[in-house]
């Protein structure tokens, strides 16, 4: 909302320059966005007095004048028709900027024709202060020599552009801003008296409301033969002001009320009505051509205006097309109506308009600013353009006053601290137009009629502390908690952490991507549920859920790669999206890389499925997870490698990571170049740590028994995964056999096809006695037996 | 007499003579050995009558002592010459770079996160958590957001379709991606009981793109309730977290009036700040920047809940954390933040040994 300083002074009579005016209007919550002095802009230009005028000598559109300025008599070079001795004029100095010709003038004086002009006279266009027409500004000869071009021009009024908060419809007009300020402490509210106009003519326009739900009360007024020319120049050089175009009496004065006020008024073309106004819900396959030009299709929720031909505005909204005011318009019926705040909202939703009648009928306009409005607006039309006016027709009701809100004094310090008078407390709510019947403790508060959001005690609290201001408020620190302290973080979030921290030690970047992604390519890692398929995405390549991390990372290597990156290592912990309830959230913490492949002198190290692995294991170690209580088996999900992807297990149905190659036909599909290796493992499937009762840890087991070492190698098939054979050796002995490590892997001669030797160092820890080589024999027997039930045999 | 000297001459003059290990041992054997010449003196002393045994014995013995030591130190000197010898073949080039090792860094709006919950986790608050897909009554409704009020349409929200409802009737009302991390307020405050005091931290979205708003961003939410927490505490509890988070000593803050449908009285709070060239120094200056917004739970949102305002009373805030991040490490662009871009990473990311703590500092 844009206002002038001169505007808001027809309503409060303060002493406060402009920087008290944006100060009271922080303290009372009107947050300023943008304060614009037109003065500033125009701060080099000031008003001077051309003593002579005389033909250039060596050009015939040129004058050579002097100027009485106020740097001294100046000799400036004009190419301006009009010109003339005695002319009061606007001089900008050597070194001005002009704003309307976007440049700066020479520091230096400059030759024109050969004749030295130590300056210039401006046009308003050149100030961006008007249209001229026949050259430089001509001012009232009245003027002194001196005065700012701002203060001639009648431009130095600052406008002021500050938010409205959704609660207050009423700061959508100048009158409420005043009254706010005034309230706040920053000077007297003024009350504009309205005449109420004498009729002359009989109101032959019938109005009717047939949804009194919708639009309770509807007032107009006829007004016949005005002259709809130019809007008076005060009016139009506020609405330039703030930013729209003044295009016609009517039309202006309807726009003026609305910032004026907050209260909308719709003029129509009385010649262009045909029988009686009606004010009712839409009708299937109606339409109207609005203001807007376009064509909107009317339903049976909308609140429509409408006579013998239909619909003729949507209630609230906008107006139409065919009764619309032009500039041959004489005679016209002005509305003046109150719409129901949700119906407009849901009609301009549905629409689509934006208009300064819906933003103010859907926040609440003043219910009893019907009748005042059409006061005004009679008052400003038929002051500039005539006409005679009817009776003014009232159909309907305003809707109920507000119920009174007890108010309880005390909540002012039980919720805010601050200590305020009873009196001063008094005096604020009545500033803000508020009726109190006293009931000692507490006061029965009647809100205005412009109030919406005043519903219980704590609103008019907020009307008490924000009028004392803020900075009244005691802080202080919290005092500490009752009770003793839990712990801060939840486990998942703690499983995030040293999740993170674990990768990043091992060379991760840790990446925050979009929690969307396009549908196309999530259905390449998973289900695509349409209840996680956005309506209005932000863009159509983002309107998916996540199933994965992956594809958001994939692409994100890809891109490095673009930028010449050589390897890299990404992860992210965040959520993925198993369906649309609060429980199908899953935090994901999620790794892929490219191989750098740099080469080094030592050797070239790789990235590949073991390297992805083994930083899995590492991340579930961190989290007191160690690898040997997991097992691998296949792939879950089709987009890992089916021969370099693996699910990691605990037990046959709980998978809690994937890890791997990502298939080559889903790289394809990404337009992602491969290999990348990574993995996702799921925080949420690891099961909760069995909680301690003691924080005391067991006592350390010293074994002082060296352990006893011994290698043996099997043949295995193909089909039969290493990990198997590991877990079947295991089980020879779980107490003895405290590590299985291989230490060869070897295929080729010797070895017969589709087999392969695996070399196992075995570790056995005796527990109590050192072992004798008769148990030694023993457990590696048995050892060997378990292997050969999977089908391997011990080489010799 | 003459025998050990002349014996003692001879051997030490072999052992200092003897050019490697084996010739000492050679040397040793001669003498020591249990035929050697030292030895076979010795065993003379058990022939000897116990006086001369008396004068000789020592001598001997000395013999022995003094030719063992003179093996033992040219022993030394050998394996010493040895091992240099050998060390001399081992030399390798330690300027030669070693194996690079690529280096990781955290996204610096997690690290912030975690020096937010570190500060307030100091003033007696825990971390809540609550689902990025919300429903409209979380989000909204029990946010005091009536249905179709003009405050909802400032939220640009995100919607998914309307899906069939669960009892086969009709539908249910669409679901939304939460548009501020206020819905876990809700959440809190439906599953426990006073007192609370709890920060939720998340990811929320609205639809928007521009050189200052993502699609998603980051919040932290703040819930105090307890009786007697009136605004002084707010005011004091957020300059406190502002000193801490920009690791400064003093603050100038200010709160003024402002509207959110869940709290009441609302407010939002500015610090003052210095702009020089791409540095921000926060906490004076001459311009005020606003930082997040605030106030008094609602009685509405609090009966949502089923919480009696009368008994209880407290305060919310919000914050958005990739602006907090911005002004605290100066990334001048929101937009790097959700590119993952390596670069950025590295450059405005942190080490992992980099943990906040208000014992270690959180920078």
């Amino acid at each position: 909302m844009k206002f002038t300083l001169s505007w808001l002074e027809d309503y409060l009579a303060t002493k406060l320059d402009l920087d008290g005016v944006l100060e009271m209007m922080l303290k009372a919550g009107l947050e300023v966005e943008e304060v614009h002095n037109p003065a500033d802009d125009l701060a080099a230009f000031t008003v001077a007095k051309v003593k002579t005028a005389e033909p250039h000598p060596d050009a015939d559109k040129l004058r050579v004048c002097t100027v009485d300025t106020v740097d001294g008599e100046k000799q400036i070079v004009c190419g301006a028709p009009n010109a003339r001795a005695g002319m009061t004029a606007i001089y900008a100095p050597l070194g001005a900027y002009i704003p309307g010709l976007d440049f700066a003038l020479d520091k230096k004086p400059r030759k024109i024709r050969g004749v030295e002009s130590q300056g210039m006279m401006c046009s308003t266009k050149e100030l961006n202060a008007g249209e001229d027409h026949d050259g430089i500004a001509d001012l009232d000869s009245k003027i002194a020599m001196g005065t700012p071009a701002a203060k001639a021009l009648g431009l130095d009024d600052p406008v002021i552009d500050f938010e409205v908060t959704p609660n207050r419809p009423d700061w959508l007009g100048v009158e409420g801003i005043a009254r706010d300020l005034s309230a706040a402490g920053a000077g007297r509210f003024l009350t504009r008296e309205i005449k109420t106009p004498a009729s002359k003519i009989e109101c032959d326009q019938d109005i009717r409301i047939e949804a009194p739900e919708v639009c309770p009360i509807f007032a107009g007024v006829l007004i016949r033969g005005v002259k709809n020319g130019p809007s008076p120049d005060w009016m139009q050089k506020r609405l330039k002001a703030v930013g729209l175009t003044p295009k016609s009496l009517l039309v202006d004065v309807t726009n003026y009320i609305s910032l004026d006020r907050a209260r909308p008024l719709h003029a129509y073309d009385a010649e262009k009505l045909t029988g009686p106004i009606v004010a009712r819900l839409g009708r299937e396959g109606e339409t109207l051509e609005a203001l807007d030009g376009k064509t909107y299709d009317v339903t049976p929720d909308m609140c429509v205006i409408a006579d013998d031909s239909g619909p003729i505005g949507l209630g609230g909204v906008m107006g139409g097309q065919s009764t619309a005011v032009s500039d041959e318009t004489t005679d016209i019926f002005l509305e003046s109506a109150w719409f129901d705040p949700l119906r407009t909202a849901r009609t301009g939703r549905a629409t689509g308009i934006i208009s300064d009648a819906r933003y103010r009928f859907e926040r609440g306009v003043d219910t009893a600013s019907c009748i005042p409005g059409l006061h005004l607006a009679i008052e400003l039309i038929t002051a500039a353009g005539g006409g005679k006016i009817s009776d003014i027709k009232v159909a309907g009701t305003p809707p109920p006053q507000q119920e009174k809100v007890a108010f309880k004094l005390a909540d002012v310090a039980r919720l805010t601290g601050l200590e305020v008078k009873a009196k001063d407390m008094r005096k604020t709510l009545t500033d803000l137009g508020f009726e109190i019947e006293d009931a000692g403790e507490a006061y029965y508060v009647t809100p205005p009629t412009w109030r919406f959001d005043i519903e219980q005690s704590a609103d008019l609290v907020e009307e008490i502390a924000r009028t004392q201001g803020y900075d009244a408020l005691p802080g202080q620190s919290l005092p500490p908690p009752e009770g003793g302290r839990g712990a801060v973080t939840t486990t998942i979030q703690q499983r995030v952490r040293t999740a993170r921290r674990t990768l990043a030690a091992r060379g991760f970047l840790e990446a925050v991507t979009w929690s969307f992604m396009a549908k196309e390519e999530a259905t390449l890692f998973g289900d695509t549920p349409d209840s996680l398929t956005l309506a209005n995405p932000v863009a159509s390549d983002l309107n998916q859920m996540r199933p994965t991390i992956l594809a958001n990372l994939a692409h994100a290597l890809q891109r490095a790669k673009d930028r010449g990156e050589r390897g890299t290592a990404l992860f992210e912990a965040g959520p993925i999206y198993l369906g649309d309830g609060p429980k199908d959230q899953r935090t994901a913490v999620t790794a892929l890389a490219r191989p750098s492949n740099t080469r080094h002198w030592q050797g070239t190290a790789t990235y590949d499925a073991y390297a992805a692995k083994a930083d899995l294991l590492a991340v579930l170690d961190a989290l007191g997870r160690p690898g040997s209580g997991f097992q691998v088996a296949a792939p879950r999900d089709a987009h890992w490698h089916p021969g370099q992807g693996a699910s990691l297990k605990m037990g046959p149905k709980l998978t809690v990571a994937q890890f791997g190659a990502l298939h080559p036909r889903v790289l394809k599909a990404l337009d992602v170049e491969g290999p990348l290796y990574g993995f996702e493992l799921n925080l949420n499937a690891l099961p909760q740590m069995k909680a301690r009762g003691a924080k005391t840890r067991s006592k350390l087991d010293v074994i002082d028994r060296s352990p006893v070492r011994r290698d043996l190698a099997f043949l295995l098939a193909d089909t039969v995964p290493a990990g198997d054979l590991l877990a079947a050796m295991r089980g020879a002995d779980k107490q003895l056999i405290s590590d299985l490590s291989v230490f060869d892997i070897y295929a080729g001669a010797g070895i017969e096809d589709g087999h392969r030797s695996v070399a196992v160092e075995v570790t056995l820890q005796p527990q109590g006695e050192t072992l004798t080589d008769k148990q030694i024999d023993s457990v590696m027997a048995k050892i060997v037996a378990k292997a050969e039930k999977l089908g391997a045999s011990l080489r010799g | 007499m003459s025998d050990i000297t002349k014996i003692e001459s001879e051997a030490l003059a072999a052992i200092s003579g003897a050019a490697d290990l084996t010739a000492l041992d050679e040397v040793r054997v001669t003498e020591l050995g249990k035929k050697g010449r030292v030895s076979g003196l010795m065993k003379q002393l058990g022939k000897m009558s116990n006086d001369e045994r008396k004068e000789k014995g020592p001598k001997l013995n000395a013999l022995k002592q003094r030719v063992s030591d003179a093996v033992e130190a040219r022993k030394a000197a050998l394996e010493d010459a040895a091992l240099e010898a050998q060390l001399s073949t081992e030399r390798v080039d330690l300027s030669l770079p070693a194996r690079p090792e690529q280096t990781g860094a955290l996204h610096p709006v997690m690290q912030v996160f975690e020096e937010i919950a570190a500060i307030f986790g100091d003033m007696g608050f825990s971390v809540a958590e609550g689902p990025d897909i919300e429903d409209d009554w979380h989000n909204f409704t029990a946010l005091n957001f009536p249905e179709g009020h003009p405050a909802r349409e400032t939220h640009d929200t995100f919607f998914f379709s309307p899906q069939p409802s669960k009892d086969g009737e009709g539908q249910d009302a669409a679901k939304v991606l939460r548009t501020h991390t206020s819905p876990v307020q809700i959440r809190t405050m439906m599953a426990g009981e006073p007192p609370i005091r709890i920060i939720a931290p998340g990811r929320v979205y609205r639809n928007d793109w521009d050189a200052t708003h993502t699609p998603m961003f980051h919040q932290v939410e703040g819930l105090v309730i307890e009786s007697g927490i009136h605004m002084g505490h707010l005011k004091g509890c957020l300059i406190d977290f502002v000193k801490a988070f920009f690791e400064v000593d003093a603050v100038e803050a200010r709160m003024r009036p402002h509207f959110f449908p869940f709290t009441e009285p609302s407010a939002e709070m500015d610090v003052k700040y210095t702009r020089d060239g791409d540095t921000i120094k926060i906490g004076d200056g001459e311009q005020w920047m606003e930082i997040l917004g605030c106030g008094m739970v609602h009685p509405n949102v609090l009966r949502n809940c089923g919480i009696d305002p009368d008994v209880y009373q407290g305060f919310a805030f919000g914050m958005g954390v990739d602006r907090l991040a911005m002004l605290k490490y100066g990334m001048p662009d929101l937009r790097p933040y959700f590119e993952a871009d390596p670069a950025w990473t590295r450059h405005y990311g942190f080490k992992p040994w980099l943990t906040p703590s208000v014992s270690g500092g959180l920078s």
